[in-house]
């Protein structure tokens, strides 16, 4: 292999004979380490957050754990009209539909089709709001809960009676 | 006889009660204080001040299985950390704590520590080589090296204050600066150069090479485990008390009374209460220095080996060796 007329040039700064001395440039160091130290024994400051105590309070857009809105009847807002199953980039919404059984129907022909079944798989789920989007009955959400981790993979599936629990605010 | 015996052996007790108490202390403080020193809270939540963490590590290293690796030579892989604590616990033995408590009181006491300071050289590179382990044998070349190289260099600090005392005895030595000055203001190069050297000696950031998370993983004990683990953690920590105490001995007047205490004690008039002053100014003396050790180790960052071989044998030995020419010449001319 030729390497021709290529030239290599050192950019590499030299350096300054304080620089090399090494010893003035370390009380500077250390003086930052000693007024953090002052902070924190002294002063009892940290940036730490105690967690299961101290909560971080994420922002109002924050997308976490899905539920369905309810109407004032306690009826899900859903009319399965598989917008949200349609637009997952992860594929991990199943709804079945069904039609409401007139009787127990107070709005009567607004929600005249519901979902049997609604699964979210939120093994698979990315969190993306995609399905919060594409809703046109703002039925599915984001709460603003982050504390998905659960004890087996099936509690990580997302049913219907799971997901129409009452969130107040977006939790 | 029997007295004897029983002295002896109520020493020994005193010295390993003192050790194994202060090394869960110093443990807690260098994870309070590090995490003090970066805006964490560290451990707090068992105990007082998360004091009990330590107590919990301890039940925690004793209860985990103790392993053997099958390629080992376990003779020397089981040798290693039951000597690990031997050296720096002997040295620290002969360092007097006050006037009334000095354990191993010999008129060669300086030797004596220098002695069992090149012995700490042997657990290390024993088990680097015992486990079979290329980054364990890594570790503990990189270790050795760097023991040797800097031990010279903090001999040579040594020696030229050795010319200004010219006594190998410790209580000959706190005499000396008790009636004269300081060894730190005689002589603040050697001091430095001395301290330098420690951080060397004990395998301490910014010097920690024989550990390198990201080349050699854990070093010299890296195959070790359990209890055995904690042996080599405790002979560091126990190592780096030692190494405070004879640089407080041999710079900073070792037990000699700090600034105002000597007032205290004249003001009150009882004479028992001057072994306890020299006992609290010798406890706070090695505190500072175990607290250095914690900040300089949360405040600078490592250094390469080669860095670290520059600054030992370019640096430090042509320094301290015209510095004792130097304290040879004065000694001379002013004795
Ligand atoms: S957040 Fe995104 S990935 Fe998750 S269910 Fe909704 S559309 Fe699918
Ligand atoms: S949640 Fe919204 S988008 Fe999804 S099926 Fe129900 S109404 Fe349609």
């Amino acid at each position: 292999m030729s390497t021709g007329n290529i030239k290599t040039t050192n950019v590499s700064r030299p350096y300054t004979w304080k620089e090399r001395l090494y010893l003035l440039t370390i009380p500077k160091g250390f003086l930052v380490t000693l007024r953090y130290f002052i902070r924190g024994f002294f002063l009892r400051k940290s940036n730490t957050i105690s967690y299961p105590e101290e909560r971080r309070n994420y922002s109002e857009r924050f997308r976490g754990m899905h539920f369905i809105s309810l109407d004032e009847n306690k009826l899900e807002n859903c009319t399965a009209c598989y917008l949200c199953q349609t637009v997952c980039p992860a594929k991990c919404i199943t709804i079945t539909a069904e039609e409401r059984d007139p009787k127990e129907n107070p709005v009567g022909v607004a929600k005249e089709k519901r979902p049997k079944a609604f699964d979210i798989d939120a093994l698979r789920c990315c969190f993306c709001g995609m399905c919060e989007e594409a809703c046109p009955k703002d039925a599915i959400k984001m709460s603003r809960n982050y504390e998905l981790a659960v004890h087996t993979r099936e509690m990580a599936m997302y049913d219907l009676k799971h997901l129409s629990r009452e969130v107040k605010n977006r939790g | 006889m029997v007295t004897e015996m029983m002295v002896l052996l109520a020493k020994v007790v005193f010295i390993f009660a003192l050790c194994i108490g202060a090394v869960p202390f110093c443990v807690w403080f260098e994870r309070r204080g590090s995490a003090w020193m970066q805006g964490r809270l560290g451990p707090n939540r068992l105990g007082p001040f998360g004091l009990f963490q330590l107590v919990a590590d301890m039940i925690k290293f004793f209860f985990k299985e103790s392993f053997i690796p099958q390629n080992s030579h376990k003779f020397l892989y089981l040798l290693a950390p039951a000597i690990a604590l031997v050296p720096p616990m002997a040295a620290i033995a002969s360092i007097p704590f006050c006037s009334e408590i000095h354990l191993v009181n010999l008129n060669v006491g300086v030797l004596l520590i220098l002695a069992f300071t090149g012995l700490e050289i042997y657990p290390i590179i024993l088990s680097g080589w015992a486990s079979n382990n290329k980054y364990s044998m890594l570790g503990a070349l990189r270790a050795s090296s760097q023991l040797i190289s800097y031990e010279i260099s903090m001999s040579m600090a040594l020696l030229s204050m050795l010319l200004v005392y010219g006594t190998f005895d410790l209580t000959e030595i706190i005499r000396y600066q008790q009636e004269h000055h300081w060894g730190v203001l005689l002589n603040p190069l050697a001091a430095l150069i001395f301290w330098v050297a420690t951080y060397a000696e004990t395998n301490r950031l910014p010097f920690d090479l024989a550990e390198g998370d990201s080349e050699i993983v854990a070093g010299y004990h890296l195959e070790y485990g359990a209890m055995k683990f904690a042996i080599f953690f405790m002979s560091e920590y126990v190592a780096m008390i030692m190494v405070s105490a004879f640089l407080v001995t041999l710079f900073f007047g070792g037990y000699a009374l700090l600034p105002g205490m000597s007032w205290v004690v004249s003001a009150s008039g009882k004479a028992f209460l001057l072994p306890v002053f020299e006992l609290f100014s010798f406890f706070l003396k090695v505190a500072f220095f175990m607290f250095l050790f914690v900040w300089v180790r949360w405040s600078l960052p490592r250094f390469r080996f080669d860095q670290l071989m520059h600054l030992g044998w370019n640096i430090l030995f042509p320094l301290s060796l015209a510095n004792l020419l130097l304290m040879g010449a004065v000694a001379y001319f002013l004795r």
